[in-house]
């Protein structure tokens, strides 16, 4: 049985694209059938970080409405088998989408795939509340700052009352990333701890991935940054929580870069 | 010392009372009308049974004839109706039901489905909450889901709640209150068991209740009770309003945050202080309150 699962944060630039792409790609190592899906209807970005901008020629709108098979839209990453991404549109807009068109996209999706990860556009509008709409289980990312936090804690009241899930009674499951997670920083107190976080926004934990600059490195290259280091703090992040979600319990840690002598030293004086 | 002698007469006294009824106002075309009210009873059947109904009839115009043949078509449906509102005097004779006037809107509701709901949809109910013309605003109900678009047929109606909550007027959230939602209880107490986030709003005609952090906004005592109070296990809040007096945080003393606190009016000020302490120092606040 798929399970759909909907990346969403309401704030913006905390981290949904890519942490659908680095869950995705972690899940289809795994050996998963996994597809990654783009909302972001107008301001497509997951193309870019799964590297496939140049293979695109039809998107989730024609699926939507109809226009060709979704095989046609499909497309296979070139370096994990299981992996595919239907992309979003660059020049329509959201209203481009209709509700009955997502359904059976996802539909379609959900007789293909282990795993359909909608990869939700920022705000509270249409093109998010489609993206939930027909999800199992939510992803609400977040980072340890109160503005983040405060439209997540908005993002989950619309995740208990906007989504199929919670218009027919059941309770929507939704789990907590916390990205861009700094130690040094939380430990001097510039930023939210962990526990005020899940605190504020009570529902579990999925992850916590440590700020790194791989993460821009491996969109740059154009690949999920659990492709594009394996072995770097943050894919190992990412990883665990694709274990987590296929049901493995793994110890909530969080990963460390190597420390070399300079950031060792950076970090002591710093803290 | 005279011993009355009368024989004993019941007295003969009127008493007024008011009670919530639920206001149906048709719309022309009449059948037109019909058709939504029985895909509404198809959703939910049994809805109007045991409810008081009144029948607004302003601004639909219909003949003495016409109203007549409503009610029989409501009555096929097993809705009686105990009042009739907004029509002339005249129109209406003994055979129909008595004629209202001077009735009060509490606000546009969300009716709930008659199956019950779960009560996990209770702190999403008002997540979209319509307010009519009416200043007062509008009643939550446990369970009121905002996506359905089941206001159709009663447009402007009000409803009770649910018999079972009428006599206990509280309203219990068992969830965290997200940011963006309000809860909303214009006939008693709130009682939240989560938190309440920031930019959350609790409303009530009583007092609040919150076991969790009370970040966002409490508004206790809406109607100008000013013996309601705001009680929470860590305090946080945005603002604390009691019968029209409100503060901000910037006007509260910040001593005060994260502790457990009440909030209470006495003369003409809004008091904040830490249930610690009250415990602690319970003569002096009696006496000032």
């Amino acid at each position: 049985m798929a399970e759909v699962l909907v990346v969403t944060s309401g704030k913006g630039g905390v981290g949904k694209t890519t942490s659908t792409a680095a869950l995705g790609a972690a899940l289809a190592q795994a050996g998963q059938n996994v597809v990654v899906v783009d909302f972001d209807v107008g301001l497509r970005n997951l193309d870019l970080v799964m590297g496939a901008e140049r293979r695109v020629v039809y998107d989730l709108i024609n699926v939507a409405n109809g226009d060709v098979k979704l095989q046609q839209a499909l497309i296979r990453d070139k370096r994990i088998d299981t992996l595919y991404l239907l992309a979003a549109s660059q020049t329509r807009d959201k209203d481009a989408l209709s509700e009955e068109g997502v359904r059976r996209c996802i539909n379609e999706l959900r007789a293909r795939f282990d795993w359909v990860i909608c990869d939700s556009p920022a705000g509270i509008e249409r093109g998010a509340q489609l993206a939930m709409r027909f999800a199992d289980l939510a992803v609400v990312v977040s980072n340890p700052e109160v503005s983040s936090v405060r439209d997540s804690d908005r993002i989950i009241g619309l995740l208990d009352s906007k989504t199929m899930k919670a218009a027919s009674g059941e309770r929507m499951e939704k789990l907590l990333l916390l990205t861009r997670y700094d130690k040094i920083r939380a430990g001097r107190g510039d930023m939210l701890s962990i526990d005020d976080v899940l605190e504020i926004l009570s529902i579990p934990l999925l992850g916590i991935i440590p700020e790194s600059e791989e993460v821009l490195r491996a969109s740059n290259l154009g690949a999920p940054v659990t492709i594009a280091n394996a072995q770097s703090a943050p894919a190992r992040a990412y990883m665990d929580a694709a274990k987590r979600l296929q049901g493995e319990s793994v110890p909530m840690t969080i990963p460390s870069g190597r420390q070399t002598l300079l950031t060792r030293l950076f970090g002591r004086r710093a803290a | 010392m005279t011993i009355a002698t009368r024989p004993p007469r019941h007295s003969f006294r009127f008493r007024g009372r008011n009670f919530l009824a639920l206001v149906l106002r048709p719309a022309l075309p009449i059948s037109g009308w019909l058709g939504e009210l029985d895909d509404w009873l198809n959703r939910s059947p049994g809805f109007f049974t045991g409810k008081p109904l009144i029948l607004d009839l302003a601004g639909v115009g219909l003949e003495r004839a016409d109203i007549v043949g409503l009610i029989g078509e409501l009555k096929t449906r097993t809705i009686r109706i105990m009042g009739i509102e907004g029509v002339e005097a005249s129109v209406l004779d003994d055979t129909l039901p008595p004629l209202l006037t001077g009735g009060r809107t509490l606000g546009a509701v969300e009716v709930a489905e008659a199956v019950s709901p779960p009560p996990a949809a209770a702190a999403a109910a008002s997540d979209q909450v319509s307010t009519s013309d009416s200043t007062l605003p509008p009643v939550t109900i446990p369970g009121t889901e905002s996506n359905r678009p089941n206001k159709a047929p009663t447009a402007s109606a009000i409803t009770p709640l649910p018999a079972q909550a009428r006599q206990v007027a509280s309203l219990l959230i068992e969830t965290p209150v997200r940011s963006g939602q309000a809860v909303i209880n214009t006939d008693g107490d709130v009682i939240v068991l989560g938190s309440v986030a920031s930019g959350a709003e609790i409303i009530a005609a009583g007092s609040i209740h919150v076991y969790g952090t009370l970040r966002g906004r409490a508004l206790a005592g809406v109607y100008g009770s000013e013996t309601a109070r705001v009680f929470c296990r860590r305090f946080e809040a945005e603002l604390i309003a009691i019968g029209g007096h409100f503060k901000v945080t910037e006007e509260i003393d910040p001593q005060l945050r994260q502790k457990p606190v009440q909030a209470w009016v006495t003369g003409d000020e809004l008091k904040i202080a830490s249930l610690e302490q009250t415990d602690k120092e319970t003569a002096t606040w009696r006496k000032s309150s």
